[in-house]
């Protein structure tokens, strides 16, 4: 790592669970003994707005806000919003984006238009993608809440950060109950690389 | 705070004043206290705050105030360090997290030792983000509670005001040497050639930037520590101001004749982020600053902006209230989202209370159309009341609305006084919006179900005909609160959707358009069922289990 440190951003549309992933990240990160900052911006973006959380670990960290063109990964919970913020990836970082579209208002009232070529240009936008439907990956473990967990699995092995950090963070973020689903959801999207 | 409930007593209070108001009580009786408001609620509380300034405090008060610079989430970016000096009361400004914890504790103890409130300013995104906090045992302040009897400190009748005049004037003089030599403000020596004073966040920005740069660390911010800054000053070759919003530091290094450069480069207007301080300091070195080329595939997206859930009950209401050719005072709270298209039903914005009493004045100017003012149920507790009181005491035809939803859904689902349940989570009395405008002489006072549009497009009707004041009250719980489903989910009945859009005028964000014509995205269907009461051909029918009607 030489000292620097490293951005995580992570997007999507309020209500996707983008908060609870982001401590996640945030606690793994200072599992495997970083000084970590995170940041988010909700409020007004909770309805159904885009959402932005961005993760930074390291030695010593001072900013928490990733500049632009730094980020190691970019995790997208929605197809076009890691176009939106794809400025703040790294030339060389990993984009991890879930293949779910969620059609905004604007669209759906004839105000704009859905790229209906997102695909395309999540491939040319990003020589480093992995395009995951994590809806599925996350309908199959029986609940579609754990998305932002699924997300988490995949962007974690662009990490320099020990496997039993990971654990260790998932069980400090989530409730008993759900820590063995969201334990399997960590794995499938660990898994999905 | 929860982890404290037994040793810490916390409350929502329906407004800023009235919290300011009550920590001043509990501060005289020699409690320590810590009062939380946005940089617009200070306004509120600015009453209280001008004078408790003069009979000072007791137990330690400290108002964690937060701007917005930006507006995130707010109508202004007001800095509030302005009302720092304007009430003549010390400032703190933390720049992360662990700051936030240290300067707390400073508060707290400079409170007591002074007897003077302090404000701990901090921002939204120093509030938002998360780090890395030496925790410490919880140290009680040990002072007795008991109100000792003093009416030339606790009276400020002119008699005894003018004598508290002469003693703010002693506590800024003590206050201004502390400033000097506290830990809050520090200098971090580096290359010399130049100097920067960054206050708050401003201060992670200029390290990540510059680590070899001479920083001067605000974090005490008023009043001003003159002789560090001339120490600092004079240590470095160039003098660099970075402070968020207002040229408050820069302003006041020229009157001490201190050669600097500050809003010149970093803008007042908006937030500070590491890329605009780089743009800044590339500005300063005369580089051209070419903004990054924005990308070719991110060219065109659709605007996401934040919209009323699906199944929202605000939803009812503003289509319902679209069948009328009226103005609409709105105020501040999810409701506020009325505004956007489709719905469009959003005429006007100021402050807290001011959608009731703004509806009042327009109809005193003659406006010609009906003015119906819209608050949330939070809102109306916290400053509706006397506008509605204005209302019934100066009689105009006001059609108000309160949509109640029994919570503060905007900021998070807080409790309200009309929710009947206490922060600590105790059962308590329910605050009737009814009754309120009962009492204040509103003559017509009806409640309509959102959910039900014909039966509130009919009231809307009757009220729209009068000459007197009305209330309407819009009942029906925030179903994210509720955390349920309203109904069962809806699917599109391809064979009955003619396509003609209604319901996309209820702005939806379950209802998509396709080249078929509408359909549900079942994932966020709320089953509220108002598509079904909207669609002209009745296409939108019950869900089969498991998949679309096609």
């Amino acid at each position: 790592m030489n000292g620097q440190t490293v951005g995580v951003v992570l997007v999507g549309v309020g209500g996707q669970g983008i908060l609870l992933a982001s401590e996640t990240v945030a606690r793994a990160a200072m599992a495997a003994g970083f000084d970590v900052k995170t940041n988010e911006v909700h409020g007004m973006a909770q309805r159904g707005g885009s959402v932005l959380a961005q993760i930074r670990y390291g030695k010593k960290v001072y900013s928490p806000l990733v500049p632009q063109g730094s980020a190691q990964v970019l995790a997208s919970l929605e197809r076009i919003e890691a176009l939106r913020y794809a400025d703040l990836l790294a030339p060389r970082g990993l984009a991890v984006v879930s293949s779910q579209a969620i059609v905004p208002v604007t669209v759906s009232s004839g105000k704009a238009v859905y790229p209906g070529d997102a695909e395309a240009r999540l491939r040319r936008a990003f020589p480093r993608l992995l395009y995951v439907d994590v809806t599925a990956k996350a309908t199959e473990l029986g609940d579609i809440r754990v998305a932002n967990i699924v997300v988490v699995g995949a962007l974690s092995t662009a990490l320099d950060i020990p496997e039993n950090c990971w654990k260790e963070a998932i069980e400090a973020s989530v409730k008993p109950k759900f820590l063995e689903l969201n334990l399997k959801a960590f794995a499938a999207g660990r898994a999905s690389t | 705070m929860s982890a404290y409930r037994d040793a810490v007593y916390c409350e929502w209070s329906p407004n800023e004043k009235v919290a300011l108001e009550v920590a001043a009580g509990a501060s005289l009786a020699g409690a320590r206290c810590i009062v939380t408001m946005k940089h617009v609620g200070l306004n509120v509380a600015a009453d209280p705050l001008m004078t408790l300034s003069y009979t000072g405090t007791v137990g330690g008060l400290v108002l964690c105030v937060a701007d917005d610079p930006g507006m995130h989430s707010s109508q202004n970016e007001q800095d509030t360090r302005h009302f720092a000096r304007f009430a003549k009361v010390p400032v703190l400004e933390p720049a992360d997290s662990a700051d936030a914890s240290e300067f707390m504790k400073l508060a707290l103890d400079v409170s007591e030792r002074h007897r003077t409130p302090v404000i701990l300013r901090t921002t939204t995104r120093v509030s938002h983000s998360r780090g890395m906090v030496e925790t410490g045992d919880r140290v009680p302040s040990g002072k007795p509670i008991g109100f000792q009897k003093c009416p030339e400190r606790f009276v400020p009748i002119p008699l005894w005001g003018r004598g508290m005049r002469v003693e703010v004037e002693k506590r800024h003089a003590a206050l201004r040497a502390e400033a000097e030599k506290t830990a809050a403000n520090r200098i971090e020596w580096g290359d010399r050639s130049l100097g920067i004073v960054a206050e708050g966040i401003a201060y992670q920005y200029v390290r990540e930037l510059l680590p070899d740069a001479s920083v001067l660390k605000i974090g005490w911010a008023w009043p001003f520590p003159d002789a560090l800054l001339r120490e600092f000053a004079g240590g470095v070759k160039e003098l660099l101001v970075a402070e968020e919003l207002d040229d408050i530091m820069e302003e006041h290094l020229r009157s001490l004749g201190i050669a600097c450069e500050g809003k010149k480069y970093f803008t007042p207007i908006g937030e500070f982020s590491p890329d605009r301080i780089r743009e800044g300091l590339a500005r300063r070195a005369g580089k051209p600053v070419t903004p990054p080329a924005s990308l070719p595939e991110a060219k065109d997206l659709p605007a996401r902006p934040p919209v009323l859930c699906p199944g929202c009950p605000h939803r009812g209401l503003f289509y319902a209230l679209g069948k009328f050719d009226v103005v609409v005072t709105g105020d501040i709270g999810c409701y506020s989202l009325g505004v956007f298209p489709p719905l469009s039903r959003i005429d006007t914005i100021l402050c807290m209370g001011a959608g009731i009493s703004m509806a009042h004045g327009m109809n005193k100017a003659g406006e010609p159309r009906k003015v119906v003012g819209i608050v949330g149920d939070s809102t109306f507790f916290h400053s509706g009341i006397t506008g509605l009181l204005d209302i019934g005491y100066n009689r105009s035809a006001s059609i108000i609305v309160v949509v109640d939803n029994r919570t503060t859904a905007m900021t998070g689902h807080q409790d309200n006084p009309g929710t009947g349940r206490t922060l600590s989570g105790e059962e308590t009395t329910k605050a009737s919006i009814e009754e309120f405008a009962r009492a204040c002489g509103i003559p017509n006072v009806r409640t309509v179900n959102p959910y039900e549009t014909k039966r509130t497009v009919e009231v809307f009707k009757e009220a729209m005909a009068s000459k007197e004041p009305w209330l309407i009250v819009s009942s029906s719980p925030c179903p994210l609160r509720e955390k349920r489903k309203l109904g069962a989910t809806r699917s599109v009945d391809r064979t009955l959707c003619t396509k003609c859009r209604m319901c996309l005028k209820m702005g939806c964000p379950a209802i998509e358009w396709t080249p078929e014509g509408a359909t549900v995205n079942e994932l966020l269907c709320s089953g509220c069922g108002l598509c079904a009461g909207v669609c002209p051909s009745k296409a939108f029918v019950i869900a089969e289990k498991g998949g679309c009607a096609q």
